[in-house]
């Protein structure tokens, strides 16, 4: 019988944070569907971490040079569980270590990779996917075809249900490797420097993108967050231009937030932007473009020009003597 | 050394798209179009290490024919020679499709590596440099913040989640998606456009029916809303007292 493979991340012995997403996802096909959902954890040393899993069954692929993550790796063992199992549907987590070896998982089974998905539904007995384009601006169906379907979904898009002391069963699988097909040779993970700021326990945040043009005009941006007691975030490009330093970086490169007033000031809100702000209480988006996908996710928009409302605005904060 | 980048063009980032009648794709008549930001990221690391240890670099572009203003951008900024794979179609096509279109040709071409951004602006996959990789047996890896090539292999630093990296060493050729901040972009000079006319592109054509079957696209449309925003009007004074009154009185978050 077919059955619905989701691929399981772990690092360290710990399951990524996405798991139960993706799985609650793999859960609601199957629902319509009446698949098995079958999650597959790959590593070395991870049985025990298997049991734990909210699956109807859980396949541990496990091997010595599994131990550390690598694209190769990865891609010739689930490419053999795949090719030995058959499943129908092949769920990830748009993580960076997907986004790394799915692509070429699949392709390695000449199919496509539905990437970044927010959500799939069944539609005739066929999957049909949402995906974003052009930044959040638009939104496509992606119809899915033939025998086996590869998708990835996005952070955030499914809510971790909590589906109560599951009983699963754990098999193991052992693929067949050979330490010449691994050419990537990984070194241990590191951090730059100590983080001195961290975003996520921030009560207010102002962010800063793109809009506000240049170094100087910062200033106005610091302005209103001294004005609010807030910490100032920002979007990639603003910390790429070393305009700010990386670790004020809101985002799935950066950091993930979720302060009670986050304000979003010349942001356009990208993806990348938004997975890592929209758990934010109250979201207040300002921005000149009417279309910015920012204003999906806020609470209160203003379509202005930042330079005006900025100072209004910071006037107003420091009088209402917040 | 022989490098390789394939760049891409979108639609400039303040664009209004709107949905052509078909529902399918963009109206593509009105747009203007700029490279790809994480792809001039990837240009630009090519040039620098070619200004390191010498060699070659091309571009590669598919698209359509309007794609060689980017493809002259990227010559006065110093690429040696492009390759044009003229496909009107191109933009509308999914990574799959076009990772097999780009193979083809970088095979061709067999460089020592080979550089695209990590992902593009318009479609988002983030998937094409990683596929191109597996069709054509070179190793590869992701979100890339820094190169350093040896005389056989290139070690990178590759951004993982949180604010974590990590070094990791592969044989050349290989295949490196660049992330957007890597480097700092240069501008093209005077010299560099006028010699840009002067230098190679050779025009390509492919066959988009011998492909492997892609996703399908059905429809494209506006997003709904995901909160019910409150838009606030008036001039800034007008905004900004409506907003701290909203903002203590309703979202009781001041």
């Amino acid at each position: 019988m077919s059955f619905i493979l989701v691929v399981l991340e772990q690092i360290d012995g710990k399951l990524h944070r996405s798991a139960d997403e993706v799985l609650a996802a793999a859960r609601s096909v199957s629902l319509l569907k009446g698949l098995p959902v079958v999650a597959a954890l790959t590593g070395k040393g991870i049985a025990d971490l298997a049991k734990s899993i909210h699956a109807d069954r859980v396949i541990v692929v496990e091997h010595d040079l599994l131990d550390a993550y690598t694209a190769d790796g990865y891609t010739a063992a689930l490419s053999q569980l795949i090719a030995a199992r058959q499943p129908e549907l092949i769920l990830f987590a748009h993580t960076y270590q997907t986004r790394d070896f799915a692509p070429k998982l699949a392709a390695r089974h000449r199919k496509p990779l539905i990437s970044d998905a927010t959500s799939v539904r069944v539609e005739d007995g066929s999957l049909v996917f949402v995906r974003q384009l052009f930044q959040g601006k638009l939104n496509a169906d992606i119809l899915a075809s033939g025998q086996t379907v590869f998708a990835s979904i996005q952070s955030g898009a499914y809510l971790a249900e909590d589906t109560g002391n599951l009983e699963t069963t754990v098999e193991t699988f052992t693929p067949q490797l050979n330490p010449d097909e691994i050419r990537q040779k990984p070194e241990a993970p590191f951090r730059d420097s100590d983080r001195a700021v961290d975003l996520s326990s921030a009560n207010r945040i102002v962010a800063v993108g793109r809009g506000i043009q240049d170094q100087d005009s910062l200033s106005l941006v610091e302005d209103l967050a001294s004005a609010l007691g807030a910490e100032i975030g920002a979007s990639r490009p603003i910390c790429d231009n070393g305009w700010l330093p990386m670790e004020r970086q809101v985002g799935s490169s950066g950091q993930t937030v979720a302060p009670s007033l986050y304000i979003a000031v010349g942001i356009s809100g990208a993806i990348q932007h938004v997975v890592g702000m929209k758990g934010a209480k109250t979201i207040v988006a300002i921005n000149k473009d009417p279309d910015a996908p920012v204003f999906e996710v806020a609470d209160y928009g203003i379509c202005a020009d930042l330079f005006e409302v900025l100072p209004a605005l910071t006037e107003e904060i420091r009088k209402s003597g917040n | 050394m022989k490098i390789l980048v394939a760049i891409r063009q979108v639609p400039s980032r303040d664009s209004q798209l709107s949905v052509r009648e078909d529902g399918v794709w963009v109206e593509e008549e009105d747009l203007s179009y700029e490279i790809n930001e994480p792809d001039a990221y990837a240009l630009e690391e090519a040039l620098q290490l070619k200004e390191k240890q010498g060699g070659e670099v091309v571009v590669l572009c598919l698209g359509p024919e309007s794609a060689s203003e980017v493809i002259l951008e990227a010559l006065a900024k110093g690429a040696d020679r492009a390759v044009h794979i003229e496909e009107e179609i191109a933009s509308s096509l999914d990574s799959f499709s076009v990772a097999q279109i780009l193979a083809k040709s970088i095979q061709e071409e067999s460089p020592d590596l080979v550089l695209t951004g990590l992902q593009s602006d318009d479609m988002g996959s983030g998937q094409t440099g990683v596929i191109i990789a597996e069709l054509i047996g070179y190793p590869h890896a992701t979100i890339i913040m820094q190169t350093e090539v040896q005389s056989s292999s290139v070690r990178v630093k590759r951004e993982l989640e949180d604010g974590w990296f990590q070094h990791v060493t592969m044989p050349l050729p290989a295949l490196l998606t660049i992330q957007s901040g890597i480097n700092t972009l240069r501008y093209a000079n005077l010299m560099g456009i006028r010699k840009a006319k002067t230098k190679e592109v050779r025009q390509v054509s492919c066959d988009v029916s011998t492909l492997e079957e892609g996703t399908k696209t059905v429809r494209v449309y506006l997003p709904h809303r995901q909160k019910q925003t409150t838009m606030l009007e008036g001039d800034p004074a007008a905004i900004a007292s409506q907003l701290v009154e909203k903002l203590k009185t309703e979202a009781r978050v001041l």
